[in-house]
């Protein structure tokens, strides 16, 4: 019997091997289009590089943490979320949290950026430096391709790692809690990796916009993570110091006043790349959010405290989702022109 | 032979101010191996990326292999392989990776890239290194590597920027050697840029000289010497042997017989060094008469205008100015 079996599975096996291999084959035979030529290679070297098995454990090791504490929160008997917007106990993965690890979302788009950086800051300037350029542009192949392939093929490495976590997470949701998501909350977090995708390709081209400016890595590196900081660090203060000189207290000005100030405080505030991610991500994650700024008590009174189609959400962060694709192109059609400027010596 | 595979017209490149390539005008016939030399900063690399449309051409006309790289550069880059200067490769990839992935650029399929990189391996040499990362390359393998990178696409003409610069005496006389052999061998046109004279000397059909963007003379060594220094006298260099207690009568008429032979301008003594200047070949009757003098003849040499020369003469002087 049992000897059956392990023929069996080993005929199997033989089976797959000689799949594999003819895969293979049939791989080493195929015409490849020169710029998936290159973007092969690029994948390549990224996933075998260190800088990209560190970051992307660092990601991974902190998401499983966060998940750790959201099913926590999540099982323990004094919910407050899902008491609010019952239902959604799969969206509650990736926000909720018992406060000792910020919730999964949050660490994302702390360290998505970083990962975008790693993988681009050098696209360019590195095989400047290594004198394979000119090698490259020497090829049959247009010059624009290179560029193209280096973002396409950091975008597919940086895609295809958010949607193996997400997907993870989501495993990993399945089997603690027991409950499979519904249509509504898979569109969710799929809508929610697209996204993060976005976002993390604006850090990316910009990093390559600098890699493609800078002669030196480590310059455009230091010249990526400056304006990271800047973004989650300063810029923030710098609103605070703006909002105490603006805002006037609620208690001596008129109600009109004091909304439209803290209107500006909150535009001012989406220039971040940083806002606009995380306002996107915690209307699409948290259905009940209906909006960004202050309800008067009359557009409160008489409505319904019910969750929101996905439509309705997006519809929300419309123009955040706009503005994240506007700076993504724009950092993009920046180093494309400076690259295609760039005289070759 | 003569048909052209390279044709420049009226090209001109300018960088904001300064011109780096001015009106050249210059045709490369099919089959030849061609030096252009020049100083550093003569516009060499210039002229070489504007023939791949790597670099657009102020004005002026280029062709290669019957294209126009300006409007066709992916058409040109199929049949020319680029030497860059200073060529340096991926070094976390072994050789044979490095040059499967500029024949999968070339469109060939990862089987035929690494059949044909194994050859040109051997070809070059490198078939024993082939699998060991370019990171642990010598200069020399690495040029070599460089080599057989060029020839993947199976090209019509090698464009090699500089390609002995950083290679001992020896090993860059090797690699001229190496690619002679192989371009000969498949009919390759070559067209190559230095500053080291002698090397390209031995190998080049024919040479331009290059000197702030303007190429003041082509063709090959002798006729090269034969239209700069037409108006050149001979110089014949002799040395002799004469006691120094002998009165200098001895030398003074030793000269006055050596001037004497028709087409002598003009002698110098300089201790025991003669230099005779002449408008004709004169080294026989100049021997003949030291030695009938009863003086010692220790050496005799003309001095013939190589490419030193012409090197320095034109080099030295435009850096003078």
């Amino acid at each position: 019997m049992m000897n059956t079996w392990s023929e069996h599975m080993g005929k199997w096996m033989f089976r797959v091997h000689q799949y594999i291999e003819k895969q293979k084959a049939k791989a080493e035979e195929r015409h490849v289009h020169p710029f998936w030529v290159v973007v092969y290679k690029e994948i390549a070297d990224h996933v075998r590089s260190w800088r990209f098995l560190i970051m992307g454990a660092l990601i991974v090791l902190t998401c499983m943490g966060s998940l750790y504490t959201s099913i926590q929160a999540l099982t323990s008997p004094n919910n407050s979320e899902s008491a609010t917007a019952p239902g959604f106990f799969f969206l509650q993965l990736f926000t909720s949290t018992t406060g000792s690890l910020p919730p999964f979302h949050a660490f994302i788009s702390f360290l998505g950026p970083l990962l975008g950086i790693s993988l681009g800051f050098d696209a360019i300037n590195s095989e400047q430096h290594g004198r394979t350029l000119a090698r490259l542009m020497s090829q049959p192949i247009h010059r624009d391709d290179i560029i193209n392939a280096k973002f396409v093929a950091a975008l597919i490495v940086i895609g295809v790692m958010f949607f193996a976590l997400s997907f993870l997470v989501m495993g990993a949701g399945l089997l603690v809690i027991g409950i499979p998501p519904t249509v509504g909350e898979f569109l969710r977090i799929v809508c929610y990796w697209l996204v993060t995708v976005i976002y993390v390709a604006f850090w990316l081209n910009l990093s390559i916009l600098f890699s493609v400016l800078f002669k030196q890595a480590a310059t455009s590196a230091l010249m990526s993570i400056a304006v990271w900081l800047f973004f989650t660090v300063f810029f923030p203060i710098i609103l605070n110091l703006i909002s105490s000189a603006i805002v006037p207290s609620p208690d001596l000005a008129p109600a009109a006043e004091v909304m439209q100030a803290q209107q500006l405080i909150a535009n001012l505030s989406r220039l971040s790349p940083g806002q606009l991610f995380s306002d996107i991500t915690t209307v699409l994650l948290r259905p009940t959010i209906r909006t960004f700024g202050p309800l008067t008590l009359s557009q409160i009174v008489g409505a319904i405290p019910n969750p929101l189609p996905l439509g309705q959400s997006l519809l929300i962060v419309w123009p955040q989702i706009t503005g994240l694709v506007a700076i993504t192109t724009i950092c993009f059609a920046l180093s494309y022109v400076s690259f295609m400027r760039r005289e070759v010596r | 032979m003569s048909e052209p595979i390279i044709i420049l017209r009226e090209l001109t490149k300018q960088y904001d101010q300064a011109i780096a390539v001015d009106h050249l005008n210059l045709t490369i016939n099919k089959g030849e191996i061609f030096g252009l030399l020049g100083p550093n900063g003569a516009g060499k690399s210039t002229t070489i990326l504007m023939l791949l449309g790597l670099t657009e051409p102020t004005s002026g006309e280029v062709q290669v292999c019957g294209i126009d790289p300006v409007s066709h550069p992916v058409e040109v880059k199929r049949k020319v392989g680029y030497l860059p200067d200073n060529v340096r490769f991926y070094e976390d990839l072994t050789g044979i990776e490095n040059l499967i992935y500029t024949g999968q650029l070339n469109r060939m399929t990862k089987k035929q890239a690494r059949e044909k990189a194994l050859q040109l391996l051997t070809r070059v040499g490198l078939a024993d290194a082939a699998h060991q990362k370019t990171g642990t390359y010598s200069r020399g393998m690495i040029q070599r590597l460089g080599l057989a990178d060029v020839l993947m696409k199976d090209p019509e003409v090698i464009i090699m920027d500089e390609p002995t610069l950083g290679i001992d005496p020896t090993g860059a006389k090797d690699f001229l050697n190496l690619i002679v052999r192989l371009s000969r061998e498949d009919a390759i046109t070559v067209l190559l840029s230095s500053h080291y004279l002698l090397q390209v000397q031995e190998v080049c059909d024919r040479i331009g000289l290059f000197v702030k963007g303007k190429l003041i003379a082509v063709g090959d060594i002798a006729s090269l010497s034969q239209e700069l220094f037409a108006n050149e006298p001979f110089r014949i260099e002799a040395i002799i042997h004469w006691e120094r207690n002998s009165s200098w009568d001895t030398i003074s008429a030793l000269k006055q017989l050596l001037l004497q032979i028709n087409g002598v301008a003009k002698v110098d003594i300089e201790d025991e060094r003669l230099h005779i200047s002449a408008t004709q070949d004169v080294t026989a009757q100049v021997a003949r008469t030291i030695v009938m003098q009863g003086i010692d003849l220790l050496a005799l040499s003309k001095r013939e205008h190589g490419l030193e020369d012409i090197y320095h003469r034109y080099f030295e002087s435009e850096s003078i100015q």
